[in-house]
């Protein structure tokens, strides 16, 4: 009998390898033969620890397991929640990216190639550069990393400059609150990402890579150092990929806590070994990047987005999606919701459709307030935009950004006011301070909010003013979003900036 | 990760930090080897740095210092991560944290007098859909309530 036991720190958060100890105990104890595997995460967060067992006919699952629930489910008495494939949420999306997360161990080299891995990384070692990177622009992947910038473009300008040598980054430093997807792909099936930056360095002529993964992700930095050694014995990394003319070799570098090292130019700056600060652009990390080399820096879930474009041809990929968002959005389900966790499915879905239908509302029972997407950066978002579609066009429209495609939901208890406040205090905490705007205007702006709490009338002028200033005249994207979850919360809730006056009056 | 009172010598830090040398950008790394081997930074770490890196002591410093993760001082035996992101905000994380500071009568950054536990704040530890979520040394935990969040703290001695 096999069971799996998700490895995944979400899961592990909440009690997984207890239950994984206590069901080799107990099945040892009952003299019965079952094999656990410790797989990533299907992403179905409320239902962890969310344990499968194939007794011959498939995988079914059932969850939340707790530890003492563990003699029922070996003796077959424990309610299932019938195949895990079946579950409406798992089975309503389109997994791409996500495709072996959840379903093969992590680090069996094996069995990622037998559900598909390398299939891309092969078909690359015959192509030409040129077709490589037509082949990613074909898919119309943007950068999942927020900024949305076509990944077939940064990767041409990267192709086309002439250097001695050239990197791959791929940016780790998942700071946003609300997001995961990033450290899901990384402990859920690390080889996806390892093989997606091959890829990216045979299309572009880059020889090394680096993953630069943020500090708060301890799991993820074992799980993908692993993979990396596991990678090389096996001769996907090293000085003939896969048998092939072509050299890669990559290294995981830790982050040391600051938020702003997940802005590509102080990423690069961070792991040249410098202060996190943002360079002014021109000239693009494409161009001079890291160490002064051209660069391709992308998002964790762009690079391993990468092996299924090409398993699956580009046509395949693009057929996914709305508008100019082509392809699945990874969205990762978050705060005060009764099922949250990892959806993957093609752009298009309304708002109101994830947050209603998909997560089923919040986990209060309490009636939604605001859903923050995008992450701190992100607008707060209130029921009458729930219409708006998940893309990037269409969140802009709506004064904010789809981000990373995290979302955050808040029920009617929540203080807009004092979330606004967050935004700002966060944003002074975690300034690199290059520039005034954002490193003196997140200051005034806490105490601008205090001001209005206060009751002072003029403040809210004061504080759109500021939100302007800082919107225009910051270098980066945390002096320069900032104003958007500061904004968002002051215009779609005017009560919570109103009340503290009108009692004092 | 040892905590010795005595300050570790220059040839110690050297020691830590010089197999490193050979990386591309190799400073970050060497904080970090410093940090797990000593539990800080030690102020002497600075000048040893700055020679093997051929940098001013002011850029090595200031790197330092940018940075959250690297501490001047060691931390309590054990460092104990409250997230006070807006997810685990979503589902009470601000007033659990509160409380727990409270109880301990500490604030943020500070250390249990007993030396036991030093409690951080942390933005996002990627545990956003099983909110609230702490991280007691590498160790995560999530769907916190003031039981769990106790037995966790009497578990680390505080």
């Amino acid at each position: 009998m096999r069971i799996w036991v998700p490895m995944d720190s979400a899961a592990k958060a909440v009690g997984a390898d207890e239950v994984a100890e206590t069901i080799a105990r107990e099945a040892a104890s009952r003299g019965i033969d079952v094999r656990i595997i410790r797989n990533g995460s299907r992403g179905m967060i409320w239902l962890e620890p969310l344990v499968e067992i194939d007794r011959g006919d498939g995988r079914v699952g059932y969850g939340p397991v707790a530890p003492e629930d563990v003699a029922a489910l070996l003796d077959g008495k424990l309610e299932s929640l019938g195949p895990v494939e079946a579950i409406p949420f798992f089975a309503r999306q389109t997994r791409l990216t996500f495709a072996r997360c959840g379903l093969t161990d992590p680090l069996d080299y094996d069995d990622y190639q037998a559900h598909g891995g390398l299939a891309g990384l092969r078909r690359v070692i015959a192509m030409s550069q040129e077709e490589i990177v037509q082949e990613v622009t074909a898919s119309g992947l943007r950068g999942r990393g927020g900024a949305g910038f076509p990944t077939g473009i940064k990767w041409k300008t990267v192709m086309q400059a002439e250097a001695m040598q050239k990197y791959i980054v791929c940016n780790a430093d998942e700071g946003d609150s609300g997001t995961f997807a990033d450290r899901m792909i990384m402990e859920g099936d690390p080889f996806t990402l390892i093989e997606g930056m091959a890829i990216a360095g045979i299309g572009v002529g880059a020889t090394r890579g680096y993953v630069y993964l943020r500090s708060e992700y301890p799991d993820a930095i074992r799980a993908m150092n692993a993979a990396v050694g596991i990678a090389r014995r096996r001769g996907l990394l090293g000085p003939s990929v896969l048998g092939s003319d072509h050299a890669f070799e990559m290294e995981i570098r830790v982050g040391a806590g600051a938020y702003v090292c997940g802005e590509e130019t102080s990423l690069l700056n961070s792991l040249e070994g410098k202060r996190g600060v943002v360079r002014a652009k021109p000239p693009l990390p494409a161009l001079e990047g890291f160490l002064g080399k051209p660069t391709v820096v992308n998002n964790v879930i762009t690079l391993a987005t990468i092996p299924v474009i090409f398993e699956k041809g580009a046509d395949h990929y693009a057929g996914f999606g709305h508008n100019r968002s082509r392809g699945t959005a990874t969205l990762q389900i978050a705060g005060n919701v009764k099922r949250g966790g990892l959806f993957e499915a093609g752009f298009g879905l309304t708002l109101g459709e994830v947050v209603n239908d998909v997560a089923g509302g919040t986990a209060s029972g309490r009636p939604v307030k605001a859903v923050q997407v995008g992450g701190p950066l992100g607008a707060y978002l209130h029921e009458g935009q729930f219409d708006t579609r998940m893309g990037y066009e269409e969140f802009d429209a709506e004064g904010g950004l789809i981000g990373h495609a995290g979302l955050v939901v808040f029920d009617d208890s929540a203080d807009m006011l004092r979330m606004a406040r967050f935004a700002m205090e966060f944003c002074a905490i975690e300034s690199c301070g290059k520039c005034t705007p954002c490193r003196i205007g997140a200051v005034r702006g806490v105490e601008t909010i205090d001001r209005i709490a206060a009751g002072d009338p003029a403040a809210a002028e004061l504080l759109t003013d500021l939100c302007e200033t800082m919107k225009d005249g910051s270098l980066c994207a945390l002096g320069g979003f900032t104003p958007f979850p500061v904004m968002s919360a002051l215009r779609h809730f005017p009560d919570d900036f109103a009340t503290r006056k009108e009692a004092a009056e | 990760m040892h905590h010795d009172a005595q300050a570790p010598t220059e040839n110690e830090i050297r020691a830590v930090a010089a197999p490193l040398a050979s990386l591309e950008g190799p400073l970050l790394p060497m904080l970090h080897a410093v940090q797990h081997e000593y539990g800080c930074v030690p102020e002497a770490a600075v000048p040893v740095l700055a020679d093997l890196l051929n940098l001013s002591r002011a850029e090595v410093h200031g790197v330092v210092s940018f940075y959250h993760d690297f501490r001047k001082a060691p931390a309590g035996k054990h460092i104990l991560r409250l997230c006070r992101a807006e997810a685990c905000q979503s589902m009470g994380g601000q007033a659990l944290a509160e409380a727990t500071l409270a109880r301990l009568g500490i604030g943020w950054h500070d250390t249990t007098a007993n030396g036991a536990v030093t409690v951080e704040p942390v933005y996002c530890l990627g545990l956003c859909a099983c909110a609230p979520a702490a991280m007691l040394d590498d160790r995560v935990v999530a769907r916190l309530d003031a039981a769990r969040l106790d037995r966790l703290l009497a578990e680390a001695g505080a």
